[in-house]
């Protein structure tokens, strides 16, 4: 049965940009006489939309505006949003670190928080002291901790340094103690901002794993990540966040696409899956990025089988030799490879004349069924002249694969489908 | 949805009143942890140890007995200086530490606080304790002094019964400084300018309390006209007088002067914790 453990209404969070000084004084005068004399705060009207790239009137800002949702239990639920969206302050206000402007929110359980790894940890405390401290900190009773000991050391796999300073460790032995303790508070409600991003890849399957097992156990997650990828594995529901707004909430394959396809608008003119761009008085720019098909049609969708090709137009004002284009593809999140254009022509080094510019780049065919999103760079000596993150995005569907009398799984493991031919060089001959 | 139905309303505004000790009370183990951490923290890599603790109001208490004993030439209500300064030291140490150290708990925890929730009334709880150790190894230091002027030297020392109220004094002074240090922290998180003062502020306060360097009688002979105010609204006066005079015999105690003080005390701390209970939620935004 399910029950709402998660309420948020109208949760609101305001920000004073800048310094402190003699100016915010003589506004937080003004606030106590409106107070005192019964009156609403002035500043929550003046408030503006938190866009960090824009400049904007007010020194105050939304850093979450009139959030609404709610949570069942056992769910797992993404946040969503570009940086400065507004998931970390949520999670913090949730987690009561701090207060919210206006609004309410409301928790049923025991709330656990992991908005940073290793919260406390002491340098000059063993590991076995640590665990402790940091258990403690995250809201354990020094009892549990210690019927979790073992069970955090083996997850950890600290074991021989268990008696030895925190100090003396690895950063990457500390990242995976920290996580061990946190991945056994038994929290009802599980706040997590952005800590899979430590640790090696193991570690990080481990990490993962955890967190499911720990949904499946009935228990509530709300989680940041910027690995779409797993978030897409973990999570049953999204909340997609825009400028301290909240855009989405629902299904998290929805939330998703909203978010990726919520780039190209940001950039240029999206027209299906074609942007083309102003020009500007620059050394090198891009104007146009498509994705099409072999007709040069350009689609969002496609299936196993088609050719689909990268499109890119580009504009170079004078001759230069240290231009490169780059783009990268990554499939549900997870970036699957990047190539420029000066890999083949390396006699070439980046080295073009004024002039306008048209590549079209053919996408190979082992490309597994998912959701892929595009990023075109130009590059100058090393360095990120012009980037396009995310900028286009396309489905490719294995529906029309005909899996009669074929041991065809449509989702096996791993990344691509490489369509390798197994070759039998020796084999017994009356096998069957 | 019924509210009695979550167990968390997270709104900003919340009842004016309100100590939270329930919280504390259920994170025990976490105080217990904190102290342990800063005392291990301290006596990490050092040989000394905790001897270190000794040197401190020794020292102190030296130089007072020298300078002001010695050189100034003032009296002690004939108590032998040495016990007379050490006494004033041990208690006033233990009450300038803990203001010092609780009047920076914001700052010095902002990393934490900004990463977690626990009961934040627990660190400066775990400052208090810490201090309160410190205070235990000195108050051991004063006992050799004691009997050494006692039976060594035949002092002439008469005990009296409100030495019994040692764990009660020991309480106030701790109370008083978290007190003052709650509310200079809190009122520092946003403005900063306090912060000059304290350092500086409790030195001073050191001059303005009789019993530390000065004894209460002549402190009433030299400054007739402020002596009353300065004795009697410094509750810290009070303590360690009722000290001195239940361990040496000498002192400005009496229970009305006494039991304003414990009222005076109470009143400091609670107005500390009310301002840092406030100060706590949206601190982070500010500091």
């Amino acid at each position: 049965m399910s029950r709402p453990v998660i309420k948020v209404e109208n949760l609101s969070k305001q920000y004073r940009l800048g310094g402190y000084g003699t100016g915010t004084l003589t506004d937080d005068l003004k606030k106590w006489w409106c107070k005192v004399r019964g009156k609403e705060d002035p500043f929550l009207v003046v408030g503006e939309s938190n866009d960090r790239s824009k400049i904007g009137n007010s020194q105050y800002v939304w850093a979450l505006r009139d959030i609404d949702f709610e949570v069942q239990q056992g769910e797992v639920v993404g946040l969503i949003g570009k940086n400065g969206a507004g998931k970390s302050t949520l999670l913090k206000v949730l987690s009561k670190v701090t207060g919210p402007t206006l609004g309410k929110a409301y928790l049923k359980g025991r709330v656990g928080s992991m908005l940073e790894v290793g919260t406390g940890f002491h340098l000059e405390l063993s590991g076995r002291e640590n665990i402790f401290l940091n258990g403690t900190i995250l809201g354990m009773r020094k009892k549990e901790v210690a019927k979790k000991l073992d069970a955090i050391v083996e997850f950890a796999g600290v074991a021989r340094y268990l008696e030895t300073p925190v100090k003396r460790y690895s950063s990457g032995m500390t990242v995976r103690l920290a996580f061990a303790v946190a991945a056994h508070l038994e929290p009802e409600i599980l706040l997590v901002d952005e800590v899979l991003a430590v640790g090696d890849a193991e570690f990080q399957k481990k990490c993962i794993g955890k967190m499911g097992e720990v949904s499946d156990e009935g228990r509530t997650i709300l989680f940041v990540s910027h690995n779409l990828g797993s978030m897409r594995r973990l999570c049953n529901r999204g909340v997609l966040l825009e400028n301290g707004g909240m855009s989405y909430v629902g299904n998290i394959d929805t939330a998703l696409e909203k978010y990726l396809s919520g780039g190209g608008s940001e950039n240029g003119q999206a027209n299906n899956n074609r942007i083309k761009f102003e020009r500007k008085d620059q050394l090198a720019q891009l104007t146009e990025i498509a994705i099409v098909d072999a007709g040069g049609e350009a689609k969002s969708n496609y299936y196993y089988g088609d050719d689909i090709f990268v499109l890119i137009k580009y504009l170079i004002t004078e001759d230069t030799r240290n231009i490169a284009i780059r783009f990268s593809l990554a499939r549900n999140g997870e970036l699957l490879f990047l190539t420029q254009d000066v890999d083949r022509h390396e006699n070439l080094l980046g080295k073009k004349d004024a002039g306008e510019y048209s590549t079209r780049i053919k996408l190979p065919g082992y490309l597994k069924s998912g959701l892929y999103t595009l990023s075109v760079y130009i590059i100058e000596v090393g360095k990120i002249r012009e980037e396009k993150i995310d900028i286009l995005q396309f489905s490719l569907d294995d529906s029309n694969t005909d899996t009669t009398n074929k041991s065809y799984a449509p989702d096996k493991p791993g990344l691509i489908k490489p369509g390798l031919i197994w070759e039998y060089i020796d084999f017994p001959v009356h096998a069957i | 949805m019924k509210d009695q139905y979550w167990d968390t309303i997270l709104s900003n505004k919340q009842p004016f009143f309100q100590l939270k000790l329930g919280e504390v009370w259920q994170s025990r183990d976490l105080l217990w942890l904190f102290t342990k951490r800063d005392i291990a923290q301290l006596y990490k890599q050092t040989i000394l140890g905790p001897l270190w603790f000794f040197i401190q109001p020794l020292l102190a208490t030296i130089v007072f007995t020298i300078v002001f004993g010695g050189m100034a030439g003032m009296p002690t209500d004939g108590i032998p200086p040495m016990l007379f300064y050490l006494s004033g030291q041990i208690f006033w140490m233990f009450f300038a530490e803990t203001l010092n150290k609780s009047s920076t708990t914001f700052r010095d925890n902002q990393a934490i606080f900004g990463k977690v929730y626990f009961a934040r009334l627990i660190v400066p709880l775990s400052i208090v304790i810490n201090s309160a150790i410190k205070f235990g190894i000195q108050f051991f230091l004063f006992l050799i002094f004691y009997f050494f002027f006692q039976f060594v030297m035949g002092a002439e020392i008469h005990p009296k019964a409100p030495l019994l109220l040692l764990p009660v004094l020991l309480l106030m002074t701790g109370a008083l400084g978290m007190g003052v240090g709650l509310i200079i922290t809190s009122m520092t998180t946003k403005y900063r300018d306090l912060t000059f003062l304290v350092t500086f502020g409790v030195q001073l306060l050191m001059f303005l309390t009789p019993s530390v360097i000065v004894p209460v009688s002549e402190f009433y002979k030299k400054y007739p006209a402020i002596a009353p105010y300065v004795v009697g609204l410094n509750p810290l006066t009070a303590i360690i007088e009722t000290f001195k005079y239940g361990f040496l015999g000498e002192g400005a105690f009496t229970w009305p002067y006494f039991i304003t003080s414990i009222i005076m005390t109470i009143i400091i701390f609670l107005t500390g914790v009310l301002f840092f209970n406030k100060t706590e939620k949206n601190f982070m935004d500010v500091i």
